[in-house]
């Protein structure tokens, strides 16, 4: 977390790309567990994606991140309508939502620091969750249905297969955006507001906007993320921005590894992997049950013995990866 | 609103607050002194009314004693638990610390789904704290909520003056403002984490506990609960003991009351509360600037 990682060569993108481009061959092949499995961790590494430009590129700890997915999924129900709703408007609608709500969070909580601000950002997606989850507006602690998948023309997401190539997109969009910010002189800037911001607003650079900047473009990614869960799941519920949720994918962005893009990925892949793992029977046996045991044991364990995440575990075993 | 029940709702509010205030005091000693965010401190709160659920059977009307016999376990539960987990979470960064909390939330809350299930449960009111305190014909109010009250209130005023007139609290205090004088002054630092640790646990607990025989005891509470902490904490300044009672009875009051009012939004009126306060002073109402 300390260290000002420059990843300027070519080289780290080949292989993203070649990984994406083997997930698009591969897809029609995958059968229905499969693929609704690979979809549901490309989401999930979207939303962690998001986070990690706050946590691991800003240096800003938030525990509030569900409240952008969840009103990213809720605005994309909520705009449908009976007769579903338009991709082209729904995916807009949904970002900007949750970049509105991101923008007024944002605004107040970066007026604090540190452990406050992981606070105030978690008390701020309380209060979203408070507001879907005690009155009407989406149907309450039920949560609602989308009738109809959004579409545009031939791109119905009510197909498999348009479902998984517009969720790989937006991760290829999401991860391409990214690089590219960490490459940019607002990416460096950001980079030295977490090494030290003191010194930052001392060389003049204007710290409070920099950062909301990271929260807001953080939050409308994460509003992606909840506009492809709706599409996939076809339903919300206010689950959906409870803190467990925020906790949960804090959790894949450490687990992968702080600093580095594929760490967001890799964690998501790991955690809902294990999750997928401690609750299936043929694997566990009667323990799967109790899944919520296994993997928090698993989380401790983590914790005390890969500090670094799974992208340190790599470099550990091989020291040339890093170099 | 008449003024019988918005007499009524003022001691509710009160007596909320000061029950918050049991748990988040736990939460401040923690937090401010060890400087650990700690995030399964609902836990303790959850096992304390779970433990009140198990304990009150066998101790029919011994209420006190049955607190006695909880605040022993939690406390010796609070020392182990320290022992186990949290010393080697001293040096780690927040995020760690956020994480490996994250994950004792999970197991705590798988243990008491398989040890005690899934049901809301309720805890019987002693025989001799029954019945309620009235008021000519303005108002009546339960016996066992003043009692809740009364014992608050001792539990804040010994805590008071533990942390302000005693050698220990002496120690606390100077942890908290500065930990690596203290272990300079060659006070055995890892101890008093421990002792300080345990009595947070055992706080909370006690919380959980008087508690349960006035709310039902249900899965979910000691998230509830460690939200709202949070929030008492920033509002009332991080460390700050004063700070937190102070934000425990402001919150109290506007949860109360808001619950009366708008029934139907009263879930963020607290958040509101705090977002106002962090406008005015992000550092919170006793909090120092940093």
């Amino acid at each position: 977390m300390t260290q000002v990682h420059t990843s300027a060569r070519g080289g780290a993108f080949i292989v993203p790309v070649i990984c994406a481009i083997a997930i698009g061959v591969l897809g029609p092949m995958m059968g229905n567990y499969v693929s609704d499995f690979v979809v549901k961790v490309m989401i999930l590494s979207i939303f962690a994606l998001s986070l990690e430009l706050l946590v691991g590129m800003t240096g800003l700890v938030s525990l509030g991140h569900a409240a952008f997915y969840g009103i990213g999924a809720y605005v994309t129900v909520l705009a449908s309508g009976n007769e579903g709703g338009n991709l082209a408007l729904l995916l807009p609608a949904a970002m900007g939502a949750a970049a509105l709500y991101a923008l007024f969070v944002g605004a107040l909580s970066l007026r604090t620091r540190g452990v406050y601000f992981i606070m105030v950002t978690l008390a701020f997606a309380q209060m979203a969750f408070f507001v879907f989850h005690d009155t009407k507006v989406g149907g309450g602690s039920d949560g609602i249905y989308m009738y109809v998948r959004p579409a545009i023309g031939k791109l119905d997401m009510e197909n498999r297969m348009v479902l998984f190539y517009v969720v790989l997109a937006s991760l290829v969009f999401t991860y391409g955006l990214l690089a590219l910010v960490r490459r940019s002189r607002f990416g460096a800037a950001l980079a030295g507001i977490r090494v030290n911001e003191q010194r930052m607003r001392a060389a003049g650079f204007p710290v409070y906007g920099y950062k909301l900047a990271a929260f807001v473009l953080a939050g409308a990614l994460a509003g992606l993320a909840g506009f492809l869960l709706a599409s996939r799941d076809g339903v919300v519920n206010p689950e959906l921005m409870a803190w467990h949720n925020s906790g949960e994918v804090l959790l894949m962005v450490i687990l992968g590894g702080l600093g580095h893009l594929r760490g967001a990925v890799i964690g998501a892949i790991a955690f809902t992997l294990l999750k997928e793992i401690f609750s299936t029977h043929a694997v566990m046996g009667p323990l799967a049950d109790h899944w919520q045991l296994t993997l928090g044991i698993a989380i401790i364990v983590f914790v005390a013995l890969l500090p670094k995440g799974l992208i340190g575990l790599v470099k550990r075993i091989s020291p040339k990866e890093a170099a | 609103m008449d003024f019988g029940t918005f007499l009524v709702q003022c001691l509710n509010s009160v007596q909320y607050g000061l029950l918050l205030f049991l748990v988040a005091s736990g939460l401040t000693l923690i937090f401010g002194i060890m400087g650990v965010i700690n995030l399964a401190h609902g836990s303790f709160y959850m096992i304390g009314a779970y433990m009140a659920f198990t304990l009150a059977p066998l101790f029919g009307d011994q209420f006190l004693l049955m607190l006695v016999a909880g605040v022993v376990l939690a406390t010796v539960f609070g020392y182990v638990l320290e022992w186990a987990f949290f010393s080697y979470l001293y040096q780690r960064d927040h995020l760690q610390q956020v994480l490996m909390t994250y994950g004792l939330i999970l197991v705590f809350e798988e243990l008491r789904s398989i040890l005690v299930g899934n049901d809301v449960h309720g805890v019987k009111v002693p025989a001799w704290l029954d019945g309620s305190f009235a008021l000519g014909n303005v108002m009546s109010y339960p016996w066992y909520r003043l009692f809740a009250s009364a014992a608050c209130i001792v539990l804040a005023v010994a805590l008071y003056w533990v942390v302000n007139r005693t050698r220990l609290g002496m120690m606390i205090r100077a942890g908290a403002s500065n930990r690596d004088m203290v272990r300079g002054l060659g006070i055995d630092v890892k101890r008093l984490y421990r002792i300080v640790f345990a009595a947070g646990v055992a706080l909370a607990a006690l919380a959980g506990m008087i508690a349960a025989p006035m709310s039902s005891v249900y899965p979910n509470m000691g998230a509830s609960v460690l939200i709202i902490c949070f929030v008492l904490v920033v509002i009332g300044g991080i460390g700050s003991i004063t700070g937190a009672l102070l934000a425990s009875l402001l919150v109290g009051f506007v949860d109360t009351f808001g619950k009366v009012f708008f029934a139907d939004l009263s879930g963020i009126g607290i958040y509101l509360l705090m977002a106002i306060v962090l406008i005015w002073k992000p550092e919170g109402l006793m909090g120092r600037r940093t």
